[in-house]
């Protein structure tokens, strides 16, 4: 029984896999972290109304009268070395008052982020949004997050159409002393 | 010498039993009891949403868990970092089954989990959209424990490998000081709103094959005071 319990206690039942993050300081303060996706390889649903190719297939958005400006899509993420490190949704919905874009960022070892996208892009096709909660690492956290669309040039036939990239630049509370 | 062997060995999966089981059914494991928010005297809203997969617009892990993702070709989770991780985006109804809304919800099995002291432990987030009314943003820790013991054992000790019942239980056990979930608005009426949550699952059917066969789930959202006047209906409770 000792055994079984030492065993018990000294082996983590569950242990995430980290991949090193790969961030920068920006010049002002604050850490620079870039995310990207792959389009259309790390698309996991288009939730969209009257779509007329469902992803993924078989996939039966609802049909709530409600719902029909709600436009939801979910991703794989990947970090500055490709390697995918987490999952996000990004969802878009018209009110009758406002435009919302939201993203949410899940990285399983590390936590969430829950950004507002600002509805109108800023210069260079970027779209800047505030960080409003994290969860664990991210949660003493503010800052923001910029979006845009890069089109895949390279011609190769295998490649992406392009990816969505998204930079991170977070800034820690700052502590009495 | 072959006797002490023996006798040694059984000794071991003897001992191993005997903490197993003492692990399982130790009495005085994480039962929490009441929720926080059932004897609040503020406005709750309630969201409902169906806790079997193949109900959600979609369930995704890594494929090769229990439970199966849905659609059946919708891209699966396997890459390293995230094979412990589901995500799901579901409809979500009000009390009166009316739909209220969307949710996506992200999970990750949490490297706190420590079954020595009866916690099952899940990382978990939600994003939900409710039209007309703004998005919010829930973070959370869910303890699996009682409902692995009250409803996934019996399911594996069933010959037919199935559980049917009524288990009703709270599954949020932080991060909050109460044991609740963190919400925190983003648009619309919520916009900068910081509140708390709870969500529950009420288990009726559980296959030890393939997960939940009949079984709901409910997100109950303490609202402010500022927020509390439902205009369509939302806060219920």
């Amino acid at each position: 029984m000792l055994a079984s319990a030492a065993g018990l206690y000294s082996y983590p039942v569950v242990d995430q896999h980290r991949e090193p993050s790969i961030v920068s300081v920006a010049a002002n303060g604050g850490n620079v972290e870039s995310f990207h996706i792959k389009v259309p390889m790390d698309r996991i649903m288009v939730g969209k109304p009257d779509r007329k190719k469902p992803l993924p297939v078989g996939l039966e958005w609802p049909g709530d009268q409600m719902l029909q400006n709600v436009h939801i899509e979910l991703f794989k993420i990947r970090n500055a070395r490709d390697t995918v490190i987490g999952v996000a949704a990004r969802t878009t919905a018209n009110d009758s008052s406002n435009e919302v874009i939201d993203w949410v960022l899940h990285l399983p070892a590390r936590g969430s982020v829950f950004v507002n996208m600002s509805a109108k892009p800023v210069g260079g096709g970027y779209r800047v949004g505030e960080l409003r909660a994290g969860s664990r690492e991210f949660g003493p956290l503010s800052g923001s997050m910029t979006e845009r669309w890069l089109p895949d040039t390279s011609g190769e036939d295998d490649a992406p159409q392009g990816r969505i990239e998204l930079v991170t630049t977070f800034v820690g509370v700052l502590e009495p002393l | 010498m072959t006797k002490y062997i023996i006798a040694l060995v059984l000794g071991l999966l003897v001992g191993t039993a005997v903490f197993a089981a003492a692990i399982i059914y130790n009495p005085f494991g994480s039962d929490r009891g009441l929720s926080p928010l059932s004897v609040t005297g503020a406005e709750v809203l309630a969201l409902n949403f169906s806790a079997v997969p193949s109900d959600a617009i979609v369930f995704t892990n890594n494929g090769e868990s229990r439970v199966r993702p849905f659609p059946e070709k919708v891209l699966q989770l396997w890459e390293a970092p995230i094979r412990l991780t589901s995500a799901m985006a579901t409809v979500l109804r009000d009390a009166r089954s009316r739909t209220a809304g969307i949710g996506v919800k992200f999970s990750s099995l949490s490297e706190q989990t420590k079954l020595l002291e009866g916690d099952a432990l899940v990382d978990s987030v939600w994003y939900v959209y409710l039209p007309g009314r703004g998005s919010l943003f829930l973070e959370q820790s869910e303890n699996y424990w009682t409902f692995l013991r009250e409803v996934g054992l019996p399911a594996y000790q069933n010959s037919s490998n199935n559980w049917k019942g009524s288990w009703l239980g709270d599954l949020t056990v932080g991060p909050g000081a109460l044991g609740t979930a963190r919400v925190t608005g983003g648009t619309g009426s919520l916009q900068g709103l910081q509140m708390e949550a709870m969500e529950s699952l009420s288990a009726r059917a559980f296959s030890a094959e393939e997960g939940p066969i009949a079984a709901d789930g409910r997100l109950l959202i303490e609202l402010p005071a500022a927020v509390d006047q439902s205009e369509d209906g939302l806060s219920v409770d």
